[in-house]
C-alpha cells in the first residue's frame, strides 16, 4: 500500500486520468438510472447527480472545516474545553498587537502600491506599439511562486557592510549615488515590512495590470475625444474621463489585493520568519499550530483573518447580484 | 486594438474626421511626451524582469563569484558552470521535489477542471431548489481565507491517514479552487446559445451526452484558462504541503525544499539559485506559451468581481 501512494508516475496517471474515467462512468451510471425514473422525479434528481462531486468535496474540504474552525476558536490548545472568548482576548494583546499591526500595514501597502503601479503600466503600456512585449515581462513574476520570488530577492536585497562591494542589486545600484550608504533591507524595522510587501508586488503586479488593462482598453474613445475637445490636459483626462470608466476594475484590484494581503504567508515565512518585527497574522498561525501545538488559538487567528475578509464578501455578493440581475 | 496601440499621447489616435484640426494644439507637447512614455515603459518592463534574470545568472556562477561579487558582473568577467545544478540535483535532491510537485500538480488541475466543468454544468442547465443559494455560497467562498480550513482539516487527515499523502493534497486543493472553477466556466456556459441544448435535448441526448459533446468542446477555452491556472496555483503553492505533507515518505515538493534550503543554506547560494531557477522554469514556459489563455481566467476570474 505504502509504495503504492509513493509511486510518483503511477500517482499521475490514477489522479489525472483514472480518476475522471471513473467520475464519467459513475456520471454515465446514476444518469441512467435517473432516466429509468418517472420523468418528474428524474428532473428533480438529476442536477444533483451532477453536483454530488462538486459539493461534496466543498461541504468536506471548505463547510465542514469552517464551521469546525470556529467551534475551536473558542476552546483550549487540545480542543477538549471552552475557553470562551480567551483566545481572541489574547490574540488582541502583547506581541499580536504588533503581528496585527503588520498585517494592517500590508492591508494598506501593498493594494496601493500595486494600484499605482498597474495604473501606470496599464494607461502607458496602451500607448506603445511593444505593449504585448512589455506586458509579457510583467506577467513573468505571476507564474513564479511566492517561495522562488522569496529566494530571489533574498540576493536583490542581499547586504554587505559599507565599503565592501554590494553584491545585493539593489544596494549596488543605490551606492552609484554618491554619499548614499547601503540599507540593510530585511533587518531595518519598517523598511523590511516595506521591503517584503514589495516583493508580493512584484510577483503579483501582472494580473492587476492585466485587469486594468483590460478596462481601458474598453473606454469609449468618443469620451476621450470630447474631453481633448473641451482644451483637457493629459492628466485632466485620466482623472475625468479614464479613471472613472475603469473604477469597477480597481475596485476588483483593490478587492484581490486586500485578500492578498490579508492571508500572506510564504513570503514572510521564507525570507524573515517572522523577526526583526516582521510577522503577520498568518504566519504566527502556522507557528501556534505547529510549534506552540495551541488548536484554539491558531483557530481565533483564523476567525480573524476570516472576520476581515468579510467586508470583501458582502462586496462581491453584492456586485454579483447586481450583475446576474441586469 | 489597432487603434489603442498607437503610440500617440497628447492627441489622441486618429479615429475620427471631425477631430483633426483639435489634433493641433496639442501635438506641441508630443514629441516630449512620447519620449518620457517610452522611456517609463522600457525601465518599468526590463526592471520587472531583471530579477528573473538575476536568478539565472546567479545560478550558472560559481560558488566564488556568487559570493565575492554582484551577478552583473558576469557580463564583464563571464565564468559559467552547470555544477550548481549538478549539485542540486544530486546533493539536494531537487529532481525528486520536481516529481512530487508534477505529481501533486497534474492530477490537481486535471481533477479540478473535471469536477468544475461538470458543477458549471449543472448550475448553468438545470434548475433544481436552491440554485441561488448555492450561487451566492460559491461567491462567498472564493474569498475565503485557507487558513480558516486547516486546523480540522489536519486533524481528519490524521484520524483517516491522509497527511504525508500526495492524493491528500489534491482533494484539498482541488476543493478549495472548486467554487473559482465552477464560477469561472459558469459564465462561459450561460453564454451558450440556449437552442443548442434546446435541439439537443428534442434529438434525445442524455446529460452526460451534452455535456460530452456540446459543453467540453464549446467550453474548452474557459476549461484551458482554469486549468493553467490551477496548474500555477497548485505547483506554486507552499502552506498546503508544508501542513499536510509533513512526515511523508516521498520527496517534499519544491516549494517546501526551497523553503527548507533559504533557511539552512548548507549548500550555498548556488544550489539554492539553481533549484529556484529549475522550480520556475515550468511555469514560466507555461506562462509565455499559454498566455492568451492565462489573460482570459484572469479577467473571467476577476472582472466579475
Amino acid at each position: 500500500m505504502s509504495s503504492l501512494i509513493d509511486n510518483v508516475p503511477l500517482l499521475i496517471i490514477v489522479g489525472a486520468i483514472g480518476i475522471p474515467i471513473l467520475v464519467y462512468l459513475i456520471l454515465g451510471a446514476s444518469d441512467r438510472i435517473a432516466g429509468m425514473l418517472p420523468r418528474p422525479f428524474s428532473r428533480r434528481v438529476r442536477p444533483w447527480v451532477w453536483l454530488f462531486g462538486p459539493v461534496v468535496l466543498i461541504a468536506l474540504v471548505l463547510l465542514y472545516p469552517f464551521v469546525s474552525t470556529v467551534i475551536t476558536s473558542f476552546m483550549n490548545a487540545n480542543a477538549t474545553q471552552g475557553v470562551g472568548f480567551a483566545n481572541f482576548v489574547w490574540a488582541f494583546q502583547g506581541t499580536m498587537l504588533d503581528v496585527i499591526g503588520n498585517n494592517i500595514l500590508w492591508l494598506i501597502a501593498f493594494p496601493i502600491g500595486t494600484l499605482i503601479l498597474a495604473l501606470i503600466a496599464a494607461v502607458l503600456f496602451d500607448k506603445v506599439k511593444y505593449e504585448r512585449a512589455a506586458m509579457t515581462l510583467v506577467i513573468m513574476p505571476t507564474a513564479i511562486s511566492f517561495t522562488a520570488g522569496s529566494v530571489i530577492w533574498t540576493q536583490m536585497y542581499s547586504y554587505q557592510p559599507p565599503g565592501s562591494t554590494q553584491i545585493g542589486t539593489i544596494n549596488a545600484l543605490i551606492t552609484l549615488i554618491p554619499g548614499v550608504q547601503p540599507v540593510p533591507w530585511l533587518q531595518t524595522p519598517f523598511v523590511n515590512n516595506l521591503a517584503l510587501i514589495f516583493i508580493a508586488v512584484w510577483l503579483g503586479l501582472g494580473v492587476a495590470v492585466l485587469i486594468l488593462s483590460a478596462a481601458v482598453k474598453g473606454i469609449s474613445p468618443e469620451l476621450v475625444e470630447a474631453a481633448r475637445l473641451d482644451g483637457a490636459g493629459e492628466w485632466r483626462v485620466f482623472r475625468s474621463v479614464t479613471f472613472p470608466s475603469i473604477a469597477p476594475a480597481v475596485l476588483v484590484v483593490v478587492t484581490t489585493e486586500v485578500i492578498a494581503a490579508l492571508k500572506v504567508f510564504d513570503i514572510v515565512y521564507v525570507m524573515t520568519n517572522g523577526n526583526y518585527n516582521t510577522d503577520v497574522i498568518a504566519n504566527q498561525m502556522y507557528n501556534e499550530l505547529f510549534t506552540v501545538n495551541d488548536l484554539g488559538k491558531a483557530s481565533a487567528i483564523a476567525v480573524i483573518l476570516l472576520v476581515a475578509a468579510l467586508p470583501i464578501v458582502f462586496i462581491n455578493i453584492h456586485q454579483f447580484r447586481a450583475e446576474t440581475k441586469s | 486594438m489597432t487603434t489603442t496601440t498607437t503610440p500617440a499621447t497628447a492627441a489622441g489616435p486618429i479615429r475620427t474626421h471631425s477631430q483633426t484640426d483639435t489634433q493641433r494644439a496639442p501635438s506641441r507637447h508630443r514629441s516630449g511626451w512620447r519620449w518620457l512614455v517610452h522611456l517609463i515603459v522600457i525601465v518599468f518592463a526590463i526592471s520587472w524582469f531583471v530579477p528573473i534574470l538575476a536568478l539565472f545568472i546567479s545560478s550558472i556562477r560559481t560558488q566564488q563569484d556568487t559570493a565575492t561579487s554582484g551577478w552583473w558582473t558576469a557580463f564583464v568577467d563571464p565564468l559559467f558552470t552547470g555544477y550548481n545544478y549538478q549539485l542540486a540535483l544530486s546533493e539536494v535532491g531537487v529532481a525528486g521535489s520536481l516529481a512530487t510537485s508534477l505529481a501533486i500538480a497534474i492530477p490537481a488541475t486535471v481533477l479540478t477542471t473535471v469536477f468544475s466543468a461538470i458543477g458549471a454544468y449543472a448550475l448553468t442547465r438545470m434548475s433544481f431548489w436552491g440554485r441561488t443559494v448555492f450561487s451566492l455560497l460559491l461567491v462567498a467562498l472564493l474569498v475565503t481565507p485557507p487558513q480558516i480550513t486547516l486546523v480540522p482539516l489536519l486533524r481528519i487527515y490524521h484520524t483517516i491517514g491522509l497527511t504525508g499523502t500526495i492524493p491528500g493534497i489534491w482533494l484539498y486543493q482541488v476543493g478549495f479552487t472548486i467554487p473559482f472553477g465552477i464560477f469561472l466556466v459558469r459564465g462561459f456556459i450561460a453564454a451558450l446559445p440556449a437552442e443548442l441544448f434546446e435541439s439537443a435535448s428534442l434529438d434525445g441526448a442524455s446529460s452526460l451526452r451534452t455535456f460530452r459533446s456540446i459543453v467540453i468542446p464549446l467550453a474548452a477555452p474557459a476549461l484551458a484558462s482554469l486549468a493553467i491556472m490551477q496548474f500555477l496555483w497548485s505547483w506554486n503553492d507552499l502552506l498546503t504541503p508544508l501542513i499536510f505533507m509533513g512526515g511523508s515518505s516521498v520527496p517534499s515538493p519544491i516549494t517546501v525544499e526551497l523553503a527548507g534550503l533559504v533557511q539552512q543554506n548548507s549548500q550555498g547560494q548556488g544550489a539554492l539559485m539553481a533549484a529556484a531557477f529549475m522550480s520556475v522554469v515550468i511555469p514560466l514556459v507555461m506562462i509565455i506559451a499559454l498566455q492568451r489563455f492565462f489573460v482570459r481566467g484572469v479577467l473571467g476570474g476577476a472582472v466579475k468581481g
